[in-house]
């Protein structure tokens, strides 16, 4: 069902689209979040400075922001979601270009007031756009070859950019999130086998031809991918930080070691310990119950993301929730693989509870676009 | 755009599936990450704690074991020996000073290493340790490993040491190792982390710095659980690293220091090849100096006394030192001459004294001249303006050419410090350097190796070893890396590519050098017959001889400064009929090739007999110097008897 076809006069206006609103969404967002600044005040040693409150600040003007896009109809945010999707292309363009180099990667425009990441964008405007590719487009015509191709072109362009910066990390995000809207989308099943079997193909082949004539990567390149795959091997490197959070988290044990009590001597080895490693901390003094709380508080923001894309009969609306919803999963879950040593290292932030204002921002910015869908939805 | 209802329907509870699958997947991996978290947390909970509450983790390098590096019959030159040192920790020992008032008085502090160490622990960060004595006693070690309590920060520590058995005479071979400093790091794109430790040692000149990364080894790691105070408590996982690889050289140990002894205190240089194979027997560079002092951490005065002294110790002459090889260069000009056609063994050139070519009057060393010469004449007797004569002929660009066949002006590839490329010039070179067009008096020079054309002794050796094979052998320096053999069998070598009746012609000339009565190396022959020598005598100038000063006589060497005395040169293969070494000899400011020849003499038969050779080999009127010349190298040199150290 399409917007063209119900009456937009069954859909809330004005002040009564407050009632209207995913509350339940709302509490749960800022339950997370605030699960963020506990942390960051006590990553900083009890105090607020320096993250705690420039978290709570960016929190605000996030939610702010959020009600505001929510205010907006969908069917707008949908016309536009092209021109959203080409501004992140150049703004990814630009960073190439004028972007701070930061640590080795270009990813940031420095807007004076707040660094933009456009590769944070492009999570967003990206499933956007495909899901207004795929509302636009008849759905007889999904898994028909070229009308594969195009959407295909559309994710595959961002996550070139993005991994020339070089962020492996989000380049990964916006492929799988591309590819999830993609399967929503109705895409057929044969499509995706092919590529699981491809991928697999290639890292065997890789793999089969080290030490032989045909070896198809050089020695080091080699060597990069066995201390990537098993950060142990370096251990002054990537193995370090991988040991000491899994000693945070191990000696966190059931109920953690309380709140600020977590030994942070020790977590200044990890130097990412207000960004991508928060979580240890979060274990360490809230122990497995607060780890898994966290999760369960995660899954409660997926399971209402998918049950108000369920309950929407606009193709664009649900299309674009779940996939919003499918990045959030993503981030947060390749986040907490890679501290407990289950992935590589990869460098992506716990949505919402991270130090970072351009994630938190734009996450909140995604949120309000699955807002918007939840109010406007057709009734 | 209108869909049909029917059409929507479908797509909706097609993506319902959908949807629920992908929650489906997405809460089965919520529910893995869950287990992952029940595993660390709770599973592993108590062994994780206990290494959070009472231990900090600390990852330590442990530095491998550096290559060791054999002489080509096992002797060892340079080798790893354990050695005690205090390291103090700054952070750890509060008051610096008062700790080490009380340290000294246990042990001996060296004021400069002393005044050192503190400057040192100013700059470092707090928690690192600084070495503030090396290479004690046991006894000092224990006295201070006792004393523990009272010293806070202070640990005894024990490390492996580099020393050189040998001492001076492999100082420019196997050269020395040294802490890595800024220059060093800056130098290497992407240091291994062993370089970042304190003090760690790396090969600076020679064999120890061209084989660095092979004798270096791989780094292993450990992972140790240190207290609050920074003691290691015990180890909780060790990746072992990788020993560096041993190296032997092909240099012959008692040759090597009986041959450094032979030149003694004269500013010269001598070179031993293998002509089988192009191994380098011995390469040695006089005055010399003790490598192990470098590692040491060589003093003020040491060091300026050394760079002060004109005769040059640090430098590596073998390989760095390049001069005009004068009439060993002769044998090239022949063989351009034989091979281009323009002589043959029995072309003779009229010698009147000189030569006059381009309104300029070249001499020739005798003054009345040697009259009618063919090729063995000229050589035997080293005459000039033959050579003047036949190098017109044939032009500077062939001349060049069979240079660089025969190894000079190119660089060798051998792993030592500063190998130079001499130079062999022709044209198309002078030009390019000096914007100058070629003219013929730089050929005139250029045929009895003067003017632009250098050569290394190394380069002279190669030279002298190919034409006694015929084989474009490489000069080596490595015999066998960790066991394995590096060697290239004598039928890999290629041929020269040179007549072999050109080289038959000038190898039997060079014997007549010290065979014939009137050869210029006559004095100095072998009269062994199974150790015939053939050899060619060099002296270069390194000054030109005025008009004015030829009229009135020329000025004899010793009347010289030693800076303006001619370099004595000679090159030689032996036994004649049966080549086994080739022999470069120079002599700087030696007064002449009279400075050279003995010297290879005495090493030919030392080589050829693996020591001292029977009086009988000499000359009778010789025989009485030479034994006391062997009675006291012996005497005063006891490593050239060889030592009974075995690699074992």
């Amino acid at each position: 069902m399409s917007y063209l076809e119900y009456t937009v006069k069954s859909v809330p206006t004005g002040l009564s689209k407050v009632l209207h609103l995913n509350w339940a969404l709302v509490l749960l967002l800022t339950a997370v979040s605030s699960v963020g600044f506990l942390m960051l005040y006590s990553v900083a040693g009890g105090s607020f400075n320096p993250w705690a409150a420039a978290q709570i600040k960016r929190f605000v003007m996030g939610l702010c922001l959020m009600f505001t896009i929510a205010m907006v109809p969908i069917w707008f945010w949908r016309n536009v979601s092209g021109v959203l999707y080409a501004g992140s292309l150049v703004l990814l363009v630009l960073v190439e270009l004028v972007g701070t180099v930061n640590m080795g990667a270009q990813r940031w425009i420095d807007l004076g007031f707040m660094r933009l990441q456009p590769s944070e964008l492009m999570k967003i405007t990206l499933v956007m756009f495909l899901a207004a590719y795929y509302d636009w487009l008849p759905t007889e015509k999904t898994s028909r070859p070229f009308w594969i191709i195009v959407p295909i072109i559309i994710i595959v362009i961002p996550t070139m950019l993005v991994l020339r910066q070089p962020d492996l990390g989000t380049s990964l995000l916006l492929l799988m999130g591309g590819a999830m809207v993609m399967f929503m989308a109705g895409v057929h099943w044969a499509y995706f086998a092919a590529v699981v079997a491809m991928g697999v193909g290639t890292i065997t082949a890789v793999f089969q031809s080290r030490g032989q004539s045909w070896q198809l990567l050089k020695d080091y390149q080699y060597r990069r991918i066995d201390t990537f795959l098993d950060p142990a091997s370096d251990p002054l490197g990537a193995g370090y930080h991988i040991t000491q959070s899994k000693i945070a988290l191990g000696s966190g044990g059931w109920a953690g070691r309380g709140y600020m009590q977590g030994t942070q001597s020790r977590l200044n080895f990890l130097p990412e310990k207000h960004t991508d490693f928060i979580f240890t901390t979060l274990a360490e003094e809230f122990g497995f119950i607060g780890a898994v709380s966290l999760l369960g508080l995660y899954a409660l923001i997926i399971a209402f993301c998918i049950a108000s894309a369920l309950r929407n009969k606009d193709r664009f609306a649900s299309l674009m929730t779940i996939g919003i919803a499918c990045t959030f999963f993503l981030f947060f879950s390749v986040n907490m693989s890679m501290v407990m040593g289950m992935a590589p290292v990869v460098g992506v932030p716990l949505p919402l509870v991270s130090y970072g204002g351009s994630a938190m921002l734009i996450l909140l910015i995604g949120f309000g676009m699955i807002q918007s869908a939840h109010v406007h939805r057709p009734r | 755009m209108k869909r049909k209802t029917a059409d929507t329907v479908a797509s909706h509870s097609r993506m319902t599936r959908r949807a629920l699958f992908l929650g489906g997947s997405q809460l089965a991996f919520m529910g893995l990450l869950g287990l992952r978290m029940r595993y660390l947390q709770v599973d592993q909970a108590d062994e994780f704690r206990l290494l959070a509450e009472e231990n900090r983790i600390n990852v330590r390098l442990i530095p491998p074991a550096r290559g060791e590096i054999y002489d080509r019959n096992g002797v060892m030159l340079a080798q790893n020996e354990p050695s005690y040192r205090i390291t103090i920790v700054r952070e750890d020992a509060g008051d610096v000073e008062s700790v080490i008032s009380k340290l000294s008085t246990l042990i001996e502090l060296d004021d400069d290493a002393l005044n050192r160490a503190m400057t040192e622990i100013r700059r470092s960060s707090p928690f690192l340790p600084v070495t503030i004595a090396e290479r004690i006693s046991w006894e000092e070690m224990s006295r201070v490993a006792v004393n523990a309590p009272a010293l806070p920060g202070v640990t005894p520590e024990v490390g492996l040491s580099r020393i050189y058995p040998m001492g001076a005479d492999f100082a420019h071979v196997v050269g020395y190792v040294g802490p890595v400093s800024d220059y060093d790091l800056s130098k290497i794109e992407d240091p291994d982390q062993l370089l970042l430790i304190p003090r760690f040692q790396i090969g600076k000149v020679g064999v120890e710095a061209r084989s660095e990364t092979r004798l270096r080894g791989v780094a292993g790691t450990k992972q140790v659980e240190v207290n609050a105070i920074g003691r290691v408590m015990r180890e909780l996982d060790r990746r072992e690293g990788q020993a560096g690889d041993d190296l032997q050289l092909t240099i012959d140990q008692k040759l090597q220091s009986y041959v450094q002894a032979r030149l003694g205190e004269e500013s010269a240089a001598a070179v031993v090849i293998d002509v089988e194979s192009g191994e380098i027997l011995s390469i040695n560079s006089s005055p010399t100096f003790d490598p192990n002092l470098f590692v040491r951490g060589i003093s003020v005065a040491d060091y300026s006394a050394l760079t002060e002294n004109e005769f040059r110790p640090l430098a590596t002459k073998s390989v760095q030192g390049t001069y005009p090889p004068g009439s060993t260069f002769k044998m090239v000009t022949a063989l351009a001459a034989l091979e281009d056609g323009v002589i043959d063994s029995e072309t003779t050139v009229y010698c009147p004294g000189h030569m006059t070519v381009s309104d300029r009057r070249f001499h020739c060393w005798k003054r009345g001249g040697h009259g009618h010469m063919n090729l063995e004449g000229a050589l035997r007797e080293s005459c000039d303006v033959y050579f003047y004569d036949i190098a017109l002929k044939v032009g500077i660009d062939k001349i060049s050419d069979m240079a660089k066949r025969l190894g000079l002006g190119v660089r060798h590839s051998v792993p030592m410090s500063a190998v130079a490329s001499g130079l062999a010039p022709n044209r198309e070179w002078k030009q390019r350097t000096y914007d100058q067009a070629w003219v013929l008096g730089d050929t005139v020079n250029a045929s009895i190796g003067q003017g632009y054309v250098l050569s290394s002794p190394l380069q002279l050796a190669v030279m002298t070893a190919r034409l006694a094979s015929g084989k474009a052998l490489e000069p080596r320096l490595v015999k066998t890396v960790n066991g394995i053999d590096q060697s290239v069998p004598f039928d890999e070598i290629p041929d020269l590519d040179v007549n072999p009746n050109h080289l038959r012609m000038v190898r039997k000339a060079m014997y007549a050098v010290s065979n014939d009565r009137r050869g210029t190396a006559y004095n100095q022959r072998i009269i062994e017959d199974r150790v015939r020598l053939a050899g060619k005598t060099g002296t270069s100038q390194v000054r030109n001889i005025t008009a004015a000063e030829r009229r009135s006589g020329v000025i004899r060497n010793e009347d010289l400064p030693w800076g303006r005395r001619d370099h004595g040169l000679f090159v030689s293969f032996a036994p004649f009929d049966n080549p086994k070494i080739a022999v470069a000899v120079v002599v700087e400011h030696g007064g002449g090739s009279k400075a050279a020849t003995p010297i290879a003499r005495d090493i030919t038969l030392q080589a050829l007999y693996n020591g001292d050779p029977p009086l009988e080999s000499y000359p009778s009127k010789d025989r009485a110097r030479i034994r006391a010349q062997q009675k006291r190298l012996r005497e005063e040199n006891p490593q050239i008897a060889g030592t009974t150290q075995d690699r074992a």
